[in-house]
């Protein structure tokens, strides 16, 4: 037994050794069989907080190269962006009735530019002469009219909206049927707008509705806003009326052309007669 | 004694802090990585008793296996290293020349000796370290490449350190 100590001694290195190197190398391939289930790595948190902590300090020094890429990737995101696309085809939703003739046809188009605090405002829409649209067409939007289309290109059109100096519409109180013609308030209020030549028998009552008429390019009875105040100042023939808009122009975001299909022949026809006079 | 225990903790937490946060980034070609941290095991005193030697080197190679996400790899290789170290001490050094405390520097021990003794110790813990990494003959071309290249570079860092910290007046 004295002997056995002695020899320990003597060899206590290599006795060691072979403790600590088998002790390790059990180690080394028994966690590289089971990479992950490991304490003695980086999820440690004492290591994985310190490669946090110099992980933020790499990524402060580069960043740099990261502000690059990322705005090389914004842009590159934003090319392929839906809005960035021109839209070549536009839904055009026609009723299929063999009794009638259509008359009227929609084209879906999205506004891309618009004022509403100028004295003349305009709006700009995505679908041009390419897609059928032509000058003198009505502008219309889910809540009523917006205005019409006075310049066209290829791809795009500039639409004169309601609210701009030299927009009449032909309008008519919803109830009765009286025709006047609306145009834009002189206060420049992008919410009021005026109801003027309506004939003195036809007793307006406030909250009416004022729709158009059909005499001009739109479809009859949509909406152009409601009778909000009652003004009989010029007190002539004809009475005129304050009117609030049914559309927010402010906040257009689609709109829907109307291609009055009968509208060349109409005018070829009044035309003629105005030939003739 | 004290002063040297403190010396020699502070060499630890250096050598590791340079491994992980410096050499562990450096990777020339995939063929070179310097393992700088057996400086701290190179560096013990002499007078280290083998039953303190074994476990600082098992824990100083399970700290850089902790960071380099190979457990026991560096441990294993670190352990060979301590029992390399003993015998190359023991067939090179006469134990009883020393008088106080004395370390395996090259300030001490002068270059040639050193340079022996890093080489030698360097080699053999590279070639059992990238062999246990590879764990594998049929890529021992690339591992051998590995391991003479990366052990070139670990002495230079070795040699370098010592000029750096060279003290003339230790010199016997």
């Amino acid at each position: 037994m004295r002997n056995l100590g002695i020899f320990i001694r003597k060899y206590s290195a290599f006795f060691l050794f072979l403790i600590f190197e088998v002790f390790s190398l059990v180690i080394y391939v028994k966690y590289n069989s089971f990479q992950k289930a490991t304490f003695i790595n980086s999820a440690n948190q004492v290591t994985g907080a310190w490669y946090t902590r110099t992980n933020d300090f790499y990524t402060y020094l580069s960043l740099k190269e990261t502000n690059d890429s990322l705005a090389r990737e914004n842009v590159r995101l934003r090319n392929q962006l839906k809005s960035s696309f021109y839209v070549d085809t536009v839904d055009k939703h026609k009723v299929k009735d063999t009794v009638y003739k259509q008359q009227y046809e929609y084209l879906v188009a999205k506004v891309i530019n618009n004022s509403t605090n100028n004295s003349n405002n305009y709006l700009t829409i995505n679908i041009g002469s390419k897609q059928g649209i032509a000058k003198g067409m009505g502008v219309i939007c889910s809540q009523g009219i917006v205005g019409k289309v006075v310049y066209v290109s290829d791809h795009f059109s500039v639409v004169q909206s309601l609210l701009h100096k030299d927009s009449q519409f032909s309008a008519m109180l919803a109830t009765n049927k009286e025709i006047g013609y609306v145009e834009w308030g002189d206060d420049m209020d992008p919410h009021k707008g005026v109801m003027k030549d309506v004939s003195n028998n036809a007793l307006p009552k406030l909250g009416e509705w004022v729709v158009t008429s059909g005499y001009s390019l739109f479809p009859e009875g949509i909406p152009i806003g409601k009778v909000s105040n009652l003004r009989t100042r010029t007190g002539g023939y004809s009475l005129n009326m304050e009117i609030t808009f049914a559309v927010d122009f402010g906040k257009l975001q689609f709109v829907d052309v109307v291609n009055n299909k009968f509208a060349n022949e109409q005018a070829d026809l009044e035309a003629q007669r105005k030939k003739n006079e | 004694m004290s002063r040297s225990i403190i010396v020699n903790l502070l060499r630890f937490i250096l050598v590791i802090f340079i491994q992980v946060c410096l050499l562990k980034n450096i990777n020339v070609y995939s063929l070179t990585t310097p393992y700088i941290y057996i400086l701290f095991i190179l560096l013990l005193p002499f007078e280290t008793p083998n039953i303190l030697l074994f476990p600082l080197a098992f824990v100083t190679g399970l700290i850089i296996d902790s960071f380099y996400d190979t457990p026991g790899l560096h441990a294993a290789a670190c352990v060979l290293l301590a029992f390399v170290r003993i015998l190359f001490i023991s067939i090179t050094v006469q134990k009883d020349g020393f008088d106080n405390e004395p370390e395996p520097t090259l300030s001490i021990m002068g270059f040639r000796w050193f340079f022996t003794y890093s080489l030698t110790l360097t080699l053999f813990h590279h070639f059992f370290l990238f062999n246990l990494e590879a764990f594998s003959i049929s890529q021992f071309q690339y591992t051998l490449s590995r391991f003479l290249l990366s052990s070139v570079f670990t002495v230079f860092l070795i040699l370098i350190s010592g000029l750096l910290f060279f003290r003339r007046k230790e010199r016997k």
